[in-house]
């Protein structure tokens, strides 16, 4: 008998425990690319956050659970992705939403974590005004102005006349005017500014524009992907590679996971940003080679997947801080002091005045390593580096 | 082509007509955290009916119906942006803005029939994402428009955070257009549509007026499909691109074949089971649920020429046989 009611109490104390520890489970809502043209970038998310979840997933406290929900929004459409944000938030009660490729999928969804008190960490979408649509939003990846901006004020000291040449949405206009800025302060002379559908893959008419305007030199951005390359293609094929027509522009351009397929046209290219699969930090190179084993030898990591990890490992940094028990704006005051010396991509930590990403930012070339294409990093060329963009333009 | 549809002398409503309603007031009560989902296939619906108007009904091939849906989304936006954020004033202004380019475009297109005519409605929606994109001051271009917020509807409902409000508003702006719908099918103008659908030229040989009967439909159904888009917009709170974009003409032609052409019920049963399906495909295998839609389109392609209802009248059929 006695046997019999310990049995029933170990049994009771043993649902008691379960049923806390189910308690305990962190559900994180992703929201990514997976169908339409532009599957190629969330499919770099994708990758980096899986990559993380296998090799850092169970490091949490005891009984503490995360269970990764994802979904497809589509690419950039916004109303679909904000659908999807609130049947996350509504239906699957998620306790962070992260991923989202996109700046206007992104811009639709901040509103919404700002009404539900749910923790957004953008892993891409890098429109500079976001985070400051809820203050539920931070953001560990970049902005256009924290790479185009020091490009603007580099190239002014090597050429005199650019062409800027960006996709037509928040992020390009940004990229445009940031470098634009720059370059113009530091006494360079922009000879034409072309503006590019998001969704074209058609760049010829746009580089034979560049091409009959003579610049020293092109600025470009686009949203990185298949349309990094056929820009690249582009400006191979017209020949402004021959006439001695420079390519420079943010990272986008010559992404480490599409360098491969732009062949030799992309060699001499100079970009700026804060992530390179060349990079030579140890914590990259078994970033890299971790990469490389999940996914095959011949993959790259690009910056979205480097992104991603990180944007995992701040959500597990809130989760190990707080012991499984989410509370919202606790979860934000932790992602406000949130610093991490020894990212894929150097040291990188979140400003608590803006909730965005504080960087290096790299000055790079596309070379030839052991014969394959490489964004080689040359310099920092701003050390733990704000957006400028928010610097600029103080909220009244 | 054969169609269930057409005029019925008789025009009361029957019993079963009042199920989808029954099942969609159950709904409410039965899943509220999926509200948000009940209110976009609600609006699917209304579009679906506008587009079984033309299509099931007057026998008008589009692939463009989405640069009317687009048009009324867009009015409604930039109303609520700019003027007011009065969502009944809203519904209006994407209306009509909708049927006023419903009417000069079907001027114009529907002089030419077949594949002239399916290659303009393409030309138009195309013509209208273009403006869209380029227009940024006023439509955000491919950045979307947002930042706006409608006003509790009567001065009384606003829209919550669960989309009840968002649910009901659709539930009763459907109601509405189905019952307007349902009207027009049964009149002697649906009459003398089903009459251009099956035989055009016995149509003109009788003096029925057929040009003029095609544009009244077009600009109706065109103003309907502006409704629907201005209560996306509303219940949305955003309007992107993708409104005027060629794929979501697609998607409505699939989702009103899956539930049946020319028979308004198919109108409500396609978008339901289409985007049920696609959400459940969506959030069990995120990365290949289109393999899943597609497959369920071979299927009813290949097995139910008459969609989802066609299978049901024949299994009524079969049974009456039977017993």
């Amino acid at each position: 008998m006695g046997l019999k009611l310990s049995t029933i109490i170990a049994a009771v104390a043993l649902a008691a425990a379960s049923g806390w520890a189910a308690a305990q489970t962190v559900k994180i809502g992703i929201i990514t690319t997976y169908s339409g043209p532009t599957a190629g970038q969330g499919d770099q998310l994708d990758k980096g956050f899986k990559l993380y979840l296998k090799l850092n997933g169970n490091k949490l406290p005891p009984g503490v659970k995360v269970e990764p929900i994802f979904r497809d929004d589509t690419g950039a459409n916004p109303d679909a992705a904000k659908r999807i944000a609130q049947e996350l938030i509504v239906r699957d009660k998620v306790q962070f939403l992260t991923g989202v490729v996109w700046t206007p999928n992104a811009a639709a969804i901040a509103p919404l974590t700002a009404e539900a008190k749910v923790p957004f960490v953008i892993a891409n979408a890098a429109g500079w005004n976001i985070p400051r649509m809820s203050k539920y939003v931070a953001r560990v990846s970049h902005t256009l102005p924290q790479s185009a901006y020091p490009l603007g004020k580099w190239a002014a000291k090597k050429f005199k006349r650019v062409y800027t040449v960006v996709s037509d949405f928040a992020p390009g206009q940004e990229a445009e005017d940031a470098f634009i800025k720059g370059f113009k302060e530091s006494g360079g002379e922009i000879v034409g500014s072309a503006r590019v559908p998001l969704a074209t893959t058609d760049f010829i008419p746009y580089m034979q524009r560049v091409k009959d305007a003579k610049p020293d030199a092109i600025f470009a951005f686009n949203p990185g992907g298949k349309q990094a390359t056929a820009q690249m293609k582009a400006y191979a094929d017209l020949g402004l590679k021959k006439a001695g027509i420079k390519y420079i522009g943010t990272g986008d351009i010559t992404a480490d996971e599409e360098l491969q397929n732009m062949g030799d046209a992309a060699l001499g290219v100079i970009t700026v940003h804060h992530y390179s699969a060349a990079g030579d930090r140890p914590a990259n190179k078994a970033f890299v080679a971790a990469y490389k084993k999940e996914y095959g030898e011949k993959m790259n990591p690009g910056y979205m997947a480097a992104v991603a990890w990180d944007a995992m490992d701040l959500i597990f940094h809130c989760i190990r801080e707080e012991k499984g028990k989410m509370d919202p704006d606790k979860t934000m005051e932790i992602i406000r002091n949130y610093k991490n010396p020894d990212s894929p991509r150097g040291p990188i930590q979140i400003d608590p005045e803006t909730r965005d990403i504080v960087q290096n930012e790299y000055l790079r070339e596309v070379r030839k390593v052991d014969g394959k294409l490489a964004n080689v990093e040359l310099e920092v060329i701003e050390t733990q580096y704000k957006d400028p963009w928010k610097e600029f333009n103080k909220p009244k | 082509m054969t169609h269930a549809g057409g005029y019925i002398a008789d025009a009361r409503i029957r019993a079963a007509e009042w199920l989808p309603w029954v099942f969609a007031a159950l709904c409410y009560f039965a899943a509220p955290s999926y509200l948000t989902l009940g209110s976009y296939i609600l609006t699917m619906i209304i579009f679906a009916l506008s587009l079984d108007l033309i299509l099931g009904y007057g026998g008008i091939i589009t692939l463009g119906h989405s640069a009317y849906f687009g048009t009324g989304a867009y009015v409604a936006g930039i109303l609520a942006l700019r003027l007011t954020g009065e969502p009944l004033l809203g519904l209006l202004a994407g209306t009509l803005g909708a049927g006023l380019l419903g009417l000069f475009t079907g001027l114009v297109i529907l002089r030419t029939r077949g594949l002239a005519l399916l290659m303009l409605t393409l030309a138009i929606t195309s013509l209208c994402y273009e403006v869209a994109n380029r227009a940024t001051r006023l439509t955000g271009g491919a950045d979307g428009l947002g930042g706006f917020s409608i006003r509790p509807i009567l001065g009384l409902f606003s829209f919550d955070m669960f989309g009840k409000t968002a649910y009901l508003y659709c539930l009763v702006i459907l109601f509405a257009s189905w019952w307007l719908v349902r009207r027009l099918v049964y009149s002697p103008f649906g009459a003398s549509l089903t009459g251009v659908r099956e035989n055009n030229v016995r149509m003109h040989a009788i003096g029925a007026p057929v040009y003029q009967r095609r544009v009244v439909a077009y600009t109706i159904s065109a103003a309907l499909a502006g409704l629907a888009g201005a209560l996306l917009t509303q219940t949305t709170q955003f309007v992107g691109l993708n409104v005027l974009g060629f794929e979501l003409s697609g998607e409505l032609i699939v989702m009103l074949v899956l539930g049946g052409v020319g028979r308004i019920y198919g109108a409500f049963v396609g978008p339901l089971v289409y985007l049920v399906a696609q959400d459940y495909l969506a959030k069990r295998f995120p990365e290949y649920w289109y393999f899943g839609i597609g497959a369920m389109l071979v299927l009813v392609v290949m097995f139910a020429r008459g969609g989802i209802l066609g299978i049901i009248d024949a299994g009524i059929a079969r049974l009456r046989r039977g017993s």
